[in-house]
């Protein structure tokens, strides 16, 4: 049984193969065109694996793109994901954060990886993946950059969480001379206040998975959980947790969600 | 598949007269106020329908559920505000509702502190009566509640020159109980597995039927419904599998045009069992008939579980009772984008329902846009996969 996990999420779409242990590994920026960008994950991920299409049984497809493909066998939503491909990293996972390009999600499990409650950002992408982005790009650092230099430094004040007024609060900070350390800092501080919103309406227990590729910077990572009081756990490859519950989800067939 | 072959089958022919009472109401009515009939606009379920039936006048409900008049009522409204009170406000500023138009008379009640504040504005256009509303369910708010009433049965003798009578009362409870009692039956249909009838055609129902000027047209017509949708149930026919999540609504209003919720959770593959806002379930509930009439009223509309009174323990009770009833497998409760009431109670609602109930629940907070449908989407799909899990798991191996 050889199942792939398809991700198209806004920013990169992700595919994971597996049959029993995780056969081959793709990601490509899913930019305009999100049929474009599943197909080509999908047959990067084949050859990373080494093995022919036709061998595949079951494709799961996820993420805000998991509509525009006709291919996929089963659609289910980055929620169930996410939840199935973090009890597979960590089958302790009670709290799973996410962050990816355009949302931000805490979801709540149960013991066997079920979802039992979660709530999600509405429309302003504040704490996204993309606001971070925009705040980097006025800094003109990268996001690793950015992570680093915040380490340390007193964080400025950023009250604002709406992307388009905290970069103009940003700008001003920057002609009054402040340091890009504190602004970065400044608004790591802002996206944990963000995720503490989000989280104080679910359940939150004291085993907190991260995923998306936010949670590969270790800086914010940090400051989230010392803003959560949690330990936080990152998968290896966290961008890639929503892709792998797809592929999970298929290996299992229906018994699974 | 048995539901793929019966949803082809069509709608109850009752169905399809229903569904265009709207327009062939907007005539009648017309007719109806060239002979000389008053017509009173109300805009809330605290409305009391039986003083102006005994009034001789006819009740239609004003309460905005579409988008269109939005815009011009942002001209004059602010943007936040919630998308009911804009809608309502639109179309008496466009005068684009011939049931408005035709309005003699508006009823309103001090309500949330968005609509209070409106009336104010829309008593400009029209006239208006506004009952002030106390907050609280006790005896000593009855007592104000009885004088505001009073004080309705002076304005509608006074406005159309005639008398309420003890009888008249009587019979207009009567007449309005009946039709409780008829929509009740409608919407126990759904208690049955799978259910007869989508939520979405349920809600056109409730929806058209407050635009029948004649009530007792529209209580045989119900009954009518309601009797074909049991004969279908037995024979088998819905459009929907035994297996299909069953969802209770809850929270704000809703109505054509203010419906894409429903429509998202059956298209994603869920049914729509049960609506516990005002239009649905929370209109059921019966005047008592012993006793003074006018007391039994104020009674009956006081203790109405809207989240405008503080506190609200009738809307967590009678969730309660419908979760059980109508089998549900998960709760949404629907918010409008700046309603404070509906928005703060949902923490409650949600503590409320997990604890006593074990059952799942998704708030969603919106307005009457299309702009949020996709992420809409995703919660609502998460959310059905959720219960679907739920229902396959052994009941043990659940937390
Ligand atoms: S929700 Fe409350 S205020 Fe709004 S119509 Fe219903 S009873 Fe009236
Ligand atoms: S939905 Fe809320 S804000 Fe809107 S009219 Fe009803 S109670 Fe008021």
């Amino acid at each position: 049984m050889l199942a792939a996990g398809i991700d198209i999420g806004s920013t990169g779409t992700k595919a994971v193969l597996f049959d029993g242990e995780v056969r081959g590994v793709s990601v490509v920026p899913t930019g305009w065109d999100p049929k474009g960008a599943g197909l080509s994950a999908l047959r990067q991920a084949l050859d990373c694996a080494g093995v022919p299409e036709s061998a595949l049984n079951c494709i799961v497809g996820t993420g805000y793109g998991r509509v525009s493909l006709p291919i996929f066998d089963r659609k289910v939503t980055e929620i169930t994901c996410h939840a199935r491909g973090a009890y597979h990293l960590f089958p302790d996972t009670g709290t799973l954060l996410d962050i990816g390009g355009q949302d931000c999600k805490v979801i709540s499990l149960d013991a066997h990886g079920g979802v039992v409650d979660f709530v999600m950002n509405d429309k302003c992408a504040a704490g996204t993946g993309r606001f971070l982005q925009v705040m980097a790009g006025v800094l003109e650092v990268t996001l690793e950059e950015m992570g680093l230099l915040a380490v340390g430094a007193e964080p400025a004040p950023i009250s604002s969480m709406c992307t388009v007024f905290a970069e103009s609060e940003i700008v001003g900070l920057l002609a009054q001379g402040v340091a890009k350390g504190s602004i970065a800092a400044g608004i790591f501080e802002a996206i944990s206040r963000r995720m503490q919103g989000l989280a104080g309406k679910v359940r939150i227990s004291s085993t907190v998975t991260f995923s998306g590729g936010v949670a590969l910077n270790p800086q914010i990572c940090r400051v989230i959980g010392a803003g959560l009081g949690v330990e936080m756990r990152v998968p290896a490859a966290p961008q890639f947790v929503g892709a792998l519950g797809a592929a999970l989800i298929g290996f299992e067939g229906d018994a699974a969600c | 598949m048995l539901a793929g072959e019966t949803a082809a089958a069509g709608k109850a022919a009752a169905y399809e007269e229903i569904a265009t009472l709207r327009e062939r109401n907007a005539l009648a009515l017309k007719e109806a106020k060239e002979s000389g009939v008053k017509v009173v606009g109300t805009y809330c379920l605290y409305s009391p329908t039986e003083l102006i039936v005994a009034a001789g006048a006819v009740p239609v409900s004003l309460c905005g559920t579409s988008q269109n008049p939005i815009a011009a009522a942002e001209k004059v409204l602010p943007r936040s505000l919630c998308p009911l009170i804009k809608s309502s406000y639109g179309f008496a500023l466009t005068d684009t509702c011939p049931f408005f138009h035709f309005s003699d008379l508006l009823l309103a009640e001090t309500t949330c502190d968005g609509k209070k504040k409106m009336y104010e504005l829309l008593g400009e256009l029209k006239p208006l009566h506004l009952m002030q509303l106390p907050q609280i369910q006790d005896e000593a708010a009855l007592d104000y509640w009885m004088v505001e009433l009073k004080r309705l049965v002076a304005r509608l003798q006074e406005e159309f020159g005639v008398e309420i009578t003890a009888e008249g009362l009587t019979s207009a409870i009567n007449l309005v109980n009946e039709e409780r009692r008829s929509l009740k039956a409608l919407q126990d249909v759904c208690k049955l597995r799978p259910a007869p009838i989508s939520g979405s055609d349920l809600l056109a129902v409730l929806h058209n039927r407050g635009f029948c000027i004649d009530k007792r047209q529209a209580i045989e017509l119900l009954d009518r419904l309601t009797a074909e949708l049991v004969e279908r149930a037995e024979s088998g026919v819905s459009p929907f599998h035994e297996r299909t999540p069953r969802v209770l609504l809850t929270g704000v209003p809703v109505g054509l045009g203010s419906d894409k919720v429903v429509r998202l959770v059956e298209e994603s593959g869920g049914c729509v069992v049960c609506f516990e806002s005002c239009g649905g379930y929370k209109k059921v509930d019966p005047v008592e008939v012993t006793g003074d009439p006018l007391r039994a009223i104020a009674e009956k509309y006081l203790r109405i579980p809207c989240s405008c009174m503080s506190p609200n323990q009738g809307r967590l009770q009678l969730l309660d009772t419908l979760v059980r009833e109508f089998q549900v497998d998960g709760v949404i409760d629907l918010t409008w984008q700046g309603c404070h009431t509906y928005n703060v109670e949902s923490y409650q609602v949600k503590t409320h329902l997990q604890r006593e109930d074990q059952i799942p629940f998704l708030q969603i907070e919106t307005d009457y846009s299309e702009s949020d449908t996709e992420q809409l989407k995703v919660r609502i799909e998460a959310f059905l996969e959720m219960i679907g899990r739920r229902r396959k798991m052994p009941e043990n191996a659940l937390p």
